[in-house]
């Protein structure tokens, strides 16, 4: 159909009630939108929502199963496995806003250098990149624990650089798509030096899809922070995070089987809510994808 | 008085292999040649037409003086300044002076940026500080027919004849004395394309700048410019005066394309001249006169040596061992 | 022109709407016209006027969101748009072939040109060899050097002009009753132009199809085509014989047109004509005529009635108040 016909007389409605309503019709989306917001709302208000101390011991209640009084039983300690998990939320958040913010800020930056520079540079960062990449993330995990001691920094630590290449190189892939479209080459014409185009001309269109790729990785970051603490290198007791619930659960698996469950309750939601959300902004801000004209 | 635009012999390469493979292709040339020796002067108020088809190194040869491609060979020199291979810093100063609008109407023009800030962005890259930029805005926008409402659309909002004229509204925001337009009338209905180049004429009325126009629109380069060039292959193969050589082409490629426009009318007797086979790759480049497996005039002379540059008329220059005298027959 | 019951192809009423975000757009409004048997006719219009959808509307071949709302496509008798999927298939390739605007995109890259142009006389009751012999005679016949040799080629092995022959050779092969072309030329230079049109014209005497050729190039237009059919903004604003198109035309959208096309300009001038203002939004129709926001020669009936289709002279048609009310300009 004729783009002069579609692009004149386009109601002005704000861009972002146009979002929602778009995703008020994608049910799967929705329904992800909302999984989101539970488990972001239960990180920032964590400290209203939990009805006990995540880390206060009560032995004479261990290992019960879920009750009225306790939502998803108790631990081998007594302690309420429903405060640990909603407390949890607020760690995995954690980990994986602070990882992913600064692997795609470190990847952003490479990826336009390697993207946009001289090629020998591009073949520096992409040897980097790869080096990075061949190593299995435990075991590159495992490594840099035994350097530095394991906490929550470690895991953060392991996280960006292990995923500085992945955005890296999506930046670099849409860099070089980019690079020689006309309008970059009109920039250039009017005399722009590279950091204008770069900062102002390249940024905006690349990172809308990498935001969206961002934040489908969430889900993966949260499952990294909570298998390397399910294996006692991540979070040190008796911080509750959800994989140090999932690797009590392991252990007393013969007792009850509700520890694992709730561990693992946490995850599919958080890795169902992004992903479907994730899914479903993907199709409504990638205009080919679009069942209209 | 010094010409505005002085281009004098001027080379550009590509490079077809990376240095590796050249070196295992050692009897291979590893370079394509997209503009081999090219030549013309552009006075001040003057519209010049570079006219080719596809592989004929117009654009190459168009962003070369803008500095966006290096030179081999040859000079590019503005109101006597040597242009070429300037550094970036050393050529800033320039192109305040020298615009390009470029073909893609509304690819050219970033994407998440308004209109406003589009054809303000030239005073912002060249540091250009207190000036009212409303006002200034509102005048660019005047001065190419558009209403003020259009500066806070985005690209994607406006029609490809809307999106032209911010092309050269941005274009002008500098002043300059030189604009380069890339297509100006591609992608445009043949109901608007009038309105575009309308407007170009009446910017060279009003303001005296020069025009470079490149096109393979044959039909509109009588009606704009004044004088035009033919390229074929990376070479003039034709230039002079737009109406000595509409109304007696010499070179037969020229007299192929005008051909090749017919006029709308079922009864126009008008033969239409065909040539043989297609444009070469520019890998490839026949010997002798680059055009002889296609010309329907062809000679033996044509197929071994290459034609010198002969002046038929004054300011009218042809490159061709037996150029057109009359009727289409040397 | 007209309808005509030896037509190949005959388009009555057609009206196509495209659901979108903002609406039904409504892109092809009450749409005739025909193809005459062994005829080439020419849909000419610019961007908006709907001339890829009658021509996706024929092969049947729309989009996910165009929604048929009235009138009948009939070929060789029986209504495409009524068609199974089947039956669709069976026409598709064999009665009704179509040649594509982007020669670099329109053929398979992965396959050589032998397999794409066997492939395709699947139906055709004869062994390999015959149909290798068939492919390779109709190489030569639209102009593709040593075409035995360079059936083991693939597309990237032939520039843009070799391909788009290429394409027709492929169109022509099964023998249609009806060729579709989409701006067959548009992408080629435009030396290459004046060859594929001649090629094609040669094409259609020897194998006796009908043609549509859609194009915006008034000048190819006058050379090809039998006949012309003009559209704008999703209507048919006129239609007939080559010569009373181009030299008596008489919708002001028609006669506008050729003003504008700077090849028709015998003088050389430095104020081009053009048609001032845009088509409307074919979301929320104006009343009246679709031209009326543009038209020269408007009049108050203009914009509250549309005209209809009105038979100018024996079979030239067009829809305007103008040639109803008795003033054929």
């Amino acid at each position: 159909m004729s783009e002069a016909v579609n692009r004149k007389m386009r109601t002005e409605r704000s861009a972002l009630y146009n979002l929602l309503s778009r995703l008020y019709h994608n049910p799967l989306g929705f329904f992800g939108l909302i999984l989101v917001v539970i488990v972001v709302g239960s990180a920032i208000f964590a400290d209203w929502i939990v009805p006990y101390d995540p880390i206060a011991i009560n032995i004479r209640e261990r290992l019960q199963g879920p009750s009225a009084k306790h939502l998803m039983g108790t631990d081998q300690l007594g302690r309420d496995v429903f405060s640990r998990i909603v407390m949890g939320s607020r760690i995995a958040l954690k980990v994986a806003l602070v990882s992913i913010t600064l692997a795609l800020s470190c990847g952003l930056v490479l990826g336009l250098i390697a993207g946009y520079g001289p090629p020998w540079l591009d073949k520096i960062i992409i040897l980097i990149f790869d080096t990075i990449r061949s190593f299995p993330t435990i075991m590159f995990a495992l490594a840099i624990v035994t350097l530095v001691g394991p906490s929550l920094e470690t895991v953060i630590l392991v996280v960006v650089i292990t995923t500085i290449p992945v955005y890296g190189r999506i930046v670099r892939a849409q860099t070089q798509a980019i690079k020689n479209n006309e309008f970059i080459l009109a920039e250039r014409a009017m005399g722009a030096n590279i950091i204008r185009i770069l900062s102002l001309h390249m940024l905006p269109n690349i990172i809308g899809p990498l935001l969206i790729i961002a934040s489908m990785d969430l889900p993966g970051v949260v499952t990294i922070e909570a298998g390397l603490s399910f294996l006692g290198v991540g979070v040190r007791p008796p911080t509750p995070s959800w994989g140090s619930v999932l690797n009590d659960g392991y252990s007393f698996i013969r007792n009850t089987p509700w520890l694992i469950v709730s561990g693992g309750i946490p995850l599919i939601i958080t890795t169902l809510g992004f992903t479907f959300l994730g899914e479903a902004l993907r199709d409504i801000l990638d205009p080919k994808l679009r069942k209209d004209i | 008085m010094t010409a505005l635009l002085e281009v004098e012999n001027v080379r550009i390469r590509f490079r077809s292999k990376n240095r590796i493979q050249a070196l295992m292709d050692r009897d291979q040339d590893p370079y394509i040649e997209a503009v081999c020796g090219v030549s013309f002067t552009l006075e001040p108020g003057e519209t010049l037409a570079m006219v080719g088809e596809s592989g004929a190194g117009k654009t190459t040869l168009a962003r070369s003086i803008i500095g966006l491609a290096t030179l081999r060979q040859g000079s590019i020199r503005f109101l006597g300044n040597e242009l070429s291979n300037l550094s970036d810093a050393a050529f800033a100063q320039f192109r305040r002076n020298i615009a390009m609008m470029f073909q893609d109407p509304v690819g050219c023009l970033s994407p998440r940026r308004t209109v406003r800030s589009l054809i303000l962005e030239p005073f912002k890259i060249h540091r250009i500080g207190d000036k009212n930029w409303t006002a200034e805005t509102k005048r660019l926008l005047e001065m190419v027919g558009l209403s003020d409402s259009f500066s806070g659309r985005y690209p994607h909002q406006l029609s490809g004849g809307q999106a032209r004229r911010v092309g050269v509204a941005r274009a002008l925001a500098l002043s300059p004395k030189l604009i380069i337009a890339d297509e100006p009338t591609a992608g445009l209905d043949v109901s608007v394309q009038g309105e575009i180049l309308n407007l170009l004429v009446k910017l060279q009325a009003d303001l005296g700048v020069s025009f470079l126009i490149i096109t393979h629109n044959l039909s509109v380069v009588r009606h704009i410019s004044d004088r035009m060039a033919i390229m074929y292959l990376g070479r003039f193969v034709e230039q002079g005066i737009t109406d000595d050589i509409f109304y007696h082409p010499r070179h037969p490629y020229t007299h192929a394309l005008l051909s090749a426009n017919p006029n709308p009318d079922p009864d126009d007797p008008k033969e239409q001249v065909e040539l043989k086979g297609e444009i070469p790759s520019l890998m490839n480049r026949p010997r002798g006169c680059e055009f002889h497996p296609r010309c329907p005039c062809v000679q033996d002379r044509c197929r071994s040596e290459a034609p010198p540059l002969e002046t038929v008329a004054p300011g009218h220059l042809v490159t061709c061992h037996y150029p057109i005298k009359r009727n289409g027959r040397p | 022109m007209g309808k005509d019951r030896n037509s190949v192809l005959d388009i009555r009423n057609l009206s196509i709407e495209f659901a979108t975000t903002r609406g039904r757009l409504k892109a092809l409004r009450d749409v005739t016209l025909s193809v005459p048997p062994e005829k080439i006719v020419g849909l000419v219009g610019e961007s908006g006027c709907g001339k890829s959808t009658v021509i996706f509307s024929i092969i049947h071949l729309l989009a996910e969101n165009a929604v048929v709302t009235g009138g009948e496509i009939e070929f060789e008798g029986r209504d495409i748009l009524k068609m199974s999927p089947n039956e669709l298939r069976a026409i598709r390739g064999d009665r009704i072939s179509m040649v594509f605007q982007d020669p670099m995109t329109s053929l398979n890259p992965v396959l050589s040109i032998d397999t794409q142009m066997t492939d395709i006389q699947y139906r055709a009751n004869i062994d390999m060899e015959e149909k290798r012999n068939r492919a390779v005679e109709m190489l030569a016949r639209v102009g593709i050097p040593d075409p035995r040799q360079r059936l083991a080629n693939y597309p990237h092995h032939f520039s843009g002009g070799m391909r788009q022959r290429i394409s027709i050779a492929m169109a022509l092969l099964a023998n249609p009753a009806l060729l579709l072309a989409d701006e067959p030329t548009t992408a080629l230079d435009a030396t290459l132009e004046a060859q594929i049109i001649h090629r094609l014209r040669q094409l259609q005497d020897m194998v006796h199809c009908s043609i549509l050729f859609v194009s915006h190039h008034l000048g190819l237009i006058a050379e090809l085509c039998d006949n012309v059919v003009v559209m704008y903004a999703g209507e048919v604003v006129e239609e007939g014989d080559v010569r009373d198109i181009f030299h008596r035309a008489a919708h002001p959208y028609t006669q506008a047109l050729l003003e504008c096309d700077p090849a028709r300009i015998k003088e050389k001038t430095r104020h081009l004509p053009t048609i001032p203002g845009d088509i409307p939004d074919l979301v929320n129709l104006p009343a009246g005529c679709i031209f009326s926001n543009r038209c020269p020669q408007v009049f108050s009936k203009c914009r509250t009635t549309a005209p209809q289709r009105f038979e100018v002279e024996p079979g030239h048609f067009a829809r305007c108040h103008l040639v109803t009310e008795g003033d054929v300009p």
